[in-house]
């Protein structure tokens, strides 16, 4: 199967004072079509840094990073923001909605900055994403109205209305109850099951449970990354949970 | 990215942030406001100075005769005797650029009517001098050219002095008033001009036909003045060359002499006006332009905060693949906006303050459009300026960082 993501040998230092840290070192991995990765580790083992690469939002300092077949190390800040903006959707542990703004407008955010998508165009695409994640209800709620839950299917209806290459999601259900917790993966479940690439960085190991793969970082390599032969279904997971008491 | 699309999100931004939009504009709107009403009050009181000088007759061109030195003696210029009849006819029918000419000579005496009497000067003028001094006939009629043939014994009254021999308020017109001995009728009556900007009663004149004058009260055949006046104010200048190209070449001057004669004219009166009340319109408009400057400086200062506020947003932006640029342009369009909406909102508050003036303090206002054109001009080029560092500040904002900003 086609590979979305293709990393060689990615180095990423940072100079801090004199000392250089290493963030990343030697990291090689590659990411096929249709995967639900999560990669985990421990604070300070480059999760984020290599969240930044994968995002487009960093280069590295060496190494090689092809995302959708396209070679991002030798791009400028500008050529990587349309990068962005075309291949890659951003689901953010504290959802990263505009403030007292419509659900649809928030979602339409991406395509805003795509100056070849008209505004009927953006406005179905925003309304279908929105359907997508169940809040075809909710359209012209603001941020402001919204439980923690739908402000954060908001920001995936966001993450897919640019029909991106990759989803990357950040610590998307870390601000979250158990429960609502279990709805998220449920609807990236079913995301990965329409076939779309998904990549959840958490340092939850609860979540590795419920994707395709995972891969751990320590000290800025790949500890581990295996294949996950039984996925469990979140479906079941959130059915198995105690009813909330005031239901 | 298009201009819509960012016009869009900065208005989304801005309605967002109604009332902080609404005080950075505030600092904008006080300092238009207070630039066009300044103005306006400069321009106005500039305006009516002119016109104040145009009553007394602005294209006014006066000509004497030349001061002279007899024996050592510097002497009166209306003792000198360069400027005769001859002159003044060469001028009235040579010279292009006046459209009205008239001898001037004139004696002080006592006027008497019946019990009452005045003191007063005659003018020996002819009836273009009604139209050099703005002068106009209340009551009556103007003396003709028969009259000034016939040195009648007639003369048109100016108020201060039908008011002084008349104070039974009695109709002056067709009454004998004496001059010294000599009776005159009179036969017009001027309407009130009122005191100059000099403090000169330009009512209290007498006005008779200058042949009178010269041949019955003064017995001279020369002229104490020839008063003129030019086609309009800007053409004074090339009048009074005219004219003394004319007169140097009627009385025969060598070019190495002086000139027998002096020109004046109300242009340096004028220009001096001028410039003092430019003075005070541009001083008006600094302090006002000052507070301009302010209103710039707080929406620097607000939008600053702004992007200091908002720096998760642009992070978010930046991370769904706003460029730098996109960024940029959408500060400085917000702080164009500001800008923008507040100078038309200062622009009408500056016009209506402009006329609170007028109405309520009586003074004289003119809103001079440019003066709408240059502040708007201006406080768009504020927004500009100003708005530009906190742009370019959130344009440089690196996204990894500002999207994890608490």
């Amino acid at each position: 199967m086609k590979s979305v993501i293709e990393l060689h040998d990615i180095c990423r230092n940072f100079v801090v004072g004199d000392e250089t840290v290493h963030a990343l070192r030697n990291v090689s991995f590659s990411i096929a079509q249709g995967e639900f990765v999560t990669i985990m580790g421990t604070s300070g083992s480059g999760k984020s840094t290599l969240l930044n690469t994968l995002g487009c939002l960093d280069t590295p300092t060496s190494g090689e990073y092809y995302l959708d077949g396209v070679s991002v190390r030798s791009m400028s800040k500008n050529e990587r923001a349309v990068l962005r903006n075309r291949k890659i959707g951003f689901v953010f542990q504290s959802y990263n909605l505009l403030a007292k703004t419509t659900a649809i407008e928030n979602v339409e955010l991406p395509l805003m900055y795509n100056a070849s998508i008209s505004s009927s165009e953006r406005k179905s695409r925003a309304i279908s994403s929105l359907n997508d994640v169940g809040l075809g209800d909710r359209l012209m709620h603001k941020s402001n109205q919204m439980s923690g839950g739908q402000m954060q299917r908001v920001a995936i209806a966001r993450a897919l209305v640019n029909n991106p290459a990759v989803i990357l999601a950040d610590e998307a259900t870390g601000n979250l109850d158990t429960r609502t917790s279990y709805e998220i993966l449920v609807l990236f479940q079913k995301l990965h099951k329409q076939g779309r690439s998904i990549i959840f960085v958490t340092h939850n190991p609860e979540i590795a449970r419920y994707s395709s793969r995972n891969i751990i970082l320590r000290d800025g390599r790949v500890k581990e990354d295996v294949i996950n032969p039984t996925i469990l279904s979140a479906q079941a997971a959130l059915d198995a949970l105690p009813l909330p008491a005031d239901l | 990215m298009n201009g819509t699309n960012l016009l869009k999100i900065a208005l989304r931004a801005l309605s967002n942030n109604k009332l902080r939009a609404f005080l950075t504009m505030l600092g904008i709107i006080i300092g238009v406001a207070s630039v066009i009403t300044m103005l306006a009050i400069g321009q106005g009181s500039k305006k009516s100075i002119q016109e104040q000088i145009a009553e007394m007759g602005s294209n006014m061109i006066m000509i004497s005769p030349g001061a002279d030195m007899r024996g050592g003696v510097r002497q009166d210029a209306s003792a000198m005797q360069t400027l005769k009849m001859e002159d003044f006819q060469t001028l009235q029918s040579e010279a292009k650029l006046i459209s009205a000419i008239s001898p001037s000579v004139n004696s002080g005496g006592q006027l008497i009517y019946g019990a009452n009497n005045t003191p007063s000067t005659v003018y020996g003028v002819n009836s273009d001098y009604m139209k050099i001094r703005q002068l106009s006939i209340k009551d009556g009629d103007i003396f003709t050219d028969q009259d000034i043939k016939s040195s009648a014994k007639v003369c048109i009254i100016g108020k201060t002095v039908a008011d002084n021999l008349f104070p039974d308020g009695s109709n002056p017109i067709g009454k004998v008033i004496r001059f010294n001995s000599i009776p005159f009728r009179v036969i017009g009556l001027l309407n009130s001009k009122g005191y100059n900007s000099m403090g000169m009663d330009q009512d209290d004149i007498v006005l008779a036909p200058y042949t009178t004058v010269m041949k019955r009260i003064l017995a001279v055949t020369y002229l104490q003045g020839i008063n003129a006046s030019a086609l309009t104010e800007d053409m004074t200048e090339k009048a009074v060359d005219e004219i003394t190209t004319i007169l140097r070449k009627n009385h025969k001057l060598k070019d190495s002499d002086d000139d027998d004669f002096n020109i004046r004219s109300q242009q340096e009166l004028s220009s001096m006006l001028n410039s003092t009340t430019d003075l005070m319109t541009t001083l008006l408009a600094c302090i006002a332009g000052i507070s301009l400057v302010v209103g710039g400086i707080g929406i620097m200062n607000i939008m600053y905060v702004s992007v200091t506020e908002r720096t998760r947003e642009i992070g978010l932006r930046m991370s769904v693949g706003a460029r730098g640029v996109d960024i940029l342009s959408q500060f400085l369009i917000e702080a164009i906006l500001i800008s923008i909406t507040g100078g038309i909102i200062g622009v009408l508050i500056g016009i209506g303050a402009s006329f609170a003036v007028k109405f309520l303090a009586h003074w004289p206002i003119f809103i001079q459009p440019w003066s709408v054109l240059l502040s708007f001009l201006v406080c768009t080029i504020t927004g500009i300026f100003f708005g530009w560092y906190p742009a370019k500040k959130a344009a440089d904002l690196d996204p990894i960082e500002a999207i994890r900003y608490e």
